[in-house]
């Protein structure tokens, strides 16, 4: 499994494409796209109203450093030389092969209710188990969500969640989106298998722009997976996706998402739910790969009684930079909210776990507690944990905790002196320290994940 | 045939961030033998187990450990342990999101070449059962929030499961209520045999009621200066260690 694990995320196709944009990001190419996809004017208007914010926004100047990302020389639209199928036997063969190795096709028999396929700018391959589609369920890209959902569009989609004003990759993405996932379940509509995307970026220079939108009707129930890899290059690839989950009244999403770029990819990414009335939002969120991670999940907790649940995992090796964490914003009463965040710093790799709490006046009787640790298994690594909490109710139950260190010496020596090697015991210590955040996995994902982090620490420690 | 001797020391010295503990150590242990080594605080007797397994901060300067002929100086912890040695930990070290049991396999199947589930999942009950530990005990993380005498029993479980040749207990009876020390004194006994040995490092010789020793060795300062019977517990017991600091 190991060896099938590095050579999928090693792995490169040779560039077949029917549309590659030249660098760099211009009005005509935001036309381009929005010409090519055949959308209506309004979504277009939109897109180019998003490249003017765009245009108008500093680069953050907190976090990580992102002098090195060069925007003018990344291919912002790559239209792969495949069209959108239902079938996996469909799917071009160089492109079966790359997600048959990340094991898509395998999960999507034995334990998923459905699967979309994006390759570089596309999606691919999207299929729905057919009882699902039967009670409504709507799961596929959002460009032919735009088209069959118009209505639905104009008003979910980048308006009350991610507006293209919150800041300059959200503006990015609002220009240049495309492909994603699309899915909507009906009231009271409980979908009881997972479904899944997985996102690959394979051409070089390449930028990622793909969208993800749902819709959480009242009283239903779903749970949504996105995997995303890219192979190796020696510049620069950006990924600015954007997730919005929309959880009505009593609904309940849980997202889960495994993030492995390849470490010279800026994932710069903007994820935010909002939640109504007694509804829930669950994230589970692992980021292992690129050069430099930004990424804050957000729960806005709009209706009474309504909870977030964040746990996160973070991995940082040589020359990566993983700034993630959650934030809350608690609007109503009797809300709440958990974090559960652990990072894993190797060879001079730095994660830090930067969220927020804010709880406004009058959401009485709201609860949030923090937890954030980081662990560092060498000298030359970082691990920070910067929680903010801005909290204006007096009425509300607030803790936070965090524990950051080094992994022990002693540790180290208990368990070698049980026979392991002090590889095998750094591993297991590591595997330790993350299987409060690995056990909320589904199975497959959990092992795949142990797997993937045992391989970076023999990559690192060797 | 096995030679008798197990452990043989001959003429070590110790330094813990620079400072010399053990002075020109000698000691021989002998297989089928229980033996006991009481000493004052600060004499160096928990250096000398932790030498013996390898810890990197205890230096060896000079000297050989030889284990089963062989010097394992230069050998890592894991290696020691492959070879049959075991070290009960004073301070069982909490090693938090792994469980007991998975611990329990990782552990057999690295030290045992022809391991077999089936084997593994029996030996565990019956041990676990010979040491009052539930099969909830064992789902639980390696020490976390353990108390005192559930690490200590842990560290027992761990020594059945792992079959060493060489058992180094080190303090394994302080702070064991009476009805504890009972039970992980069986787990001592249960785990001897005639190809091996018992190390215990105590202060007292209530476990020695249990865990009948062959030999008492005392530790002064850095040296086995006195060895005996299993009656020379009993002594000390009543004369503490200053008539042998005055000989």
């Amino acid at each position: 499994m190991a060896d099938r694990i590095q050579q999928a995320y090693t792995m490169r196709n040779p560039e077949n494409l029917k549309f590659k944009s030249p660098e760099g990001l211009t009005e005509e190419l935001v036309r381009r796209i929005s010409k090519d996809k055949n959308e209506p004017e309004w979504m277009l208007q939109r897109r180019l109203k998003s490249l003017e914010i765009f245009n108008s926004k500093p680069i953050p100047a907190w976090g990580p450093s992102l002098k090195d990302l060069n925007l003018d020389k990344i291919h912002y639209y790559l239209r792969p030389n495949a069209k959108n199928s239902k079938s996996w036997k469909e799917v071009p063969k160089d492109i079966y092969g790359t997600f048959e190795k990340l094991g898509i096709p395998e999960a999507e028999r034995k334990a998923l209710g459905g699967v979309g396929a994006q390759y570089e700018s596309e999606t691919i391959y999207h299929n729905l188990k057919k009882d699902l589609e039967k009670k409504g369920v709507v799961f596929t890209d959002c460009d032919t969500g735009l088209k069959e959902y118009e209505e639905l569009f104009k008003r979910y989609f980048m308006t009350t969640c991610v507006s293209p004003n919150l800041h300059k990759f959200a503006a990015l993405h609002a220009a240049v989106w495309s492909g994603g996932t699309f899915i909507y379940v009906p009231k009271n509509v409980k979908v009881e298998i997972p479904l899944q995307a997985y996102f690959r970026m394979n051409a070089q220079k390449g930028g990622q722009f793909e969208h993800t939108l749902i819709i959480a009707d009242e009283g239903s129930e779903i749970h949504y997976i996105e995997g995303c890899s890219a192979p190796q290059y020696q510049e620069s690839s950006l990924h600015a996706g954007c997730v919005e989950i929309h959880v009505l009244k009593n609904a309940r999403v849980r997202y889960s998402s495994i993030e492995n770029w390849s470490k010279n990819t800026y994932n710069l990414n903007t994820k935010r739910a909002v939640v109504e009335e007694n509804g829930i939002i669950e994230w589970v969120n692992g980021n292992l790969g690129s050069h430099t991670t930004m990424l804050y999940p957000c729960s806005v907790l709009k209706g009474k009684n309504a909870k977030s649940d964040y746990i996160g995992i973070a991995y940082a090796g040589r020359g990566q930079y993983q700034d993630t964490g959650c934030k809350v914003y608690h609007l109503e009463k009797n809300t709440s909210s958990t974090v559960l965040s652990k990072g894993v710093s190797v060879d001079g790799g730095v994660t830090s776990y930067r969220g927020l709490v804010q709880i406004n006046s009058g959401a009485v009787n709201s609860k949030s507690s923090v937890r954030c640790d980081g662990l560092m298994l060498d000298n030359k690594s970082k691990a920070m944990t910067l929680p903010a909490m801005d909290v204006h109710e007096s009425q509300v139950e607030v803790s936070h905790e965090a524990v950051v260190g080094k992994i022990g010496e002693e540790d180290l020596f208990y368990l070698m002196s049980r026979g392991l090697s002090e590889m095998e015991a750094t591993k297991l210590i590591v595997s330790g320290f993350i299987e409060p955040v690995v056990k909320e996995l589904p199975l497959e994902y959990a092992v795949e994940l142990n797997k993937l982090i045992e391989l970076e620490i023999e990559n690192s420690i060797c | 045939m096995k030679s008798k001797k197990i452990l043989e020391i001959k003429n070590l010295h110790v330094e813990v961030e620079g400072k010399e503990i053990l002075k020109g150590l000698n000691l021989t242990l002998e297989r089928g033998k229980i033996n006991a080594l009481m000493g004052p605080n600060g004499s160096g007797k928990s250096t000398l187990v932790n030498a013996i397994m390898g810890h990197p901060k205890y230096i060896v300067t000079k000297g050989q450990i030889l284990f089963e002929g062989e010097d394992i100086i230069n050998l890592s912890p894991d290696k020691r342990a492959k070879k049959g040695i075991f070290l009960s930990f004073q301070y069982p070290r909490e090693i938090s999101g792994v469980g007991v049991s998975k611990f329990l396999k990782t552990i057999s199947k690295k030290l045992n070449p022809e391991f077999s589930l089936t084997d593994f999942k029996k030996n565990l009950k019956e041990n676990s059962e010979i040491l009052g530990i539930s099969k909830e005990m064992n789902e639980r993380y390696l020490n976390a929030g353990f108390s005192g005498g559930e690490k200590k029993k842990n560290e027992i479980l761990q020594m059945l499961i792992m079959n060493p040749q060489l058992m180094m207990l080190d303090e394994t009876d302080s702070g064991l209520d009476v009805d504890s020390l009972k039970t992980v004194a069986k787990g001592v006994n249960a785990a001897m045999g005639k190809d091996k040995c018992v190390f215990i490092i105590t202060h007292y010789k209530r476990i020695l009621e249990y865990v009948k020793p062959d030999k008492v060795l005392i530790m002064i300062n850095g040296k086995i200066v006195l060895s005996g019977s299993g009656k020379l517990a009993d002594e000390l017991e009543k004369k503490g260690y200053e008539w042998i600091e005055e000989d």
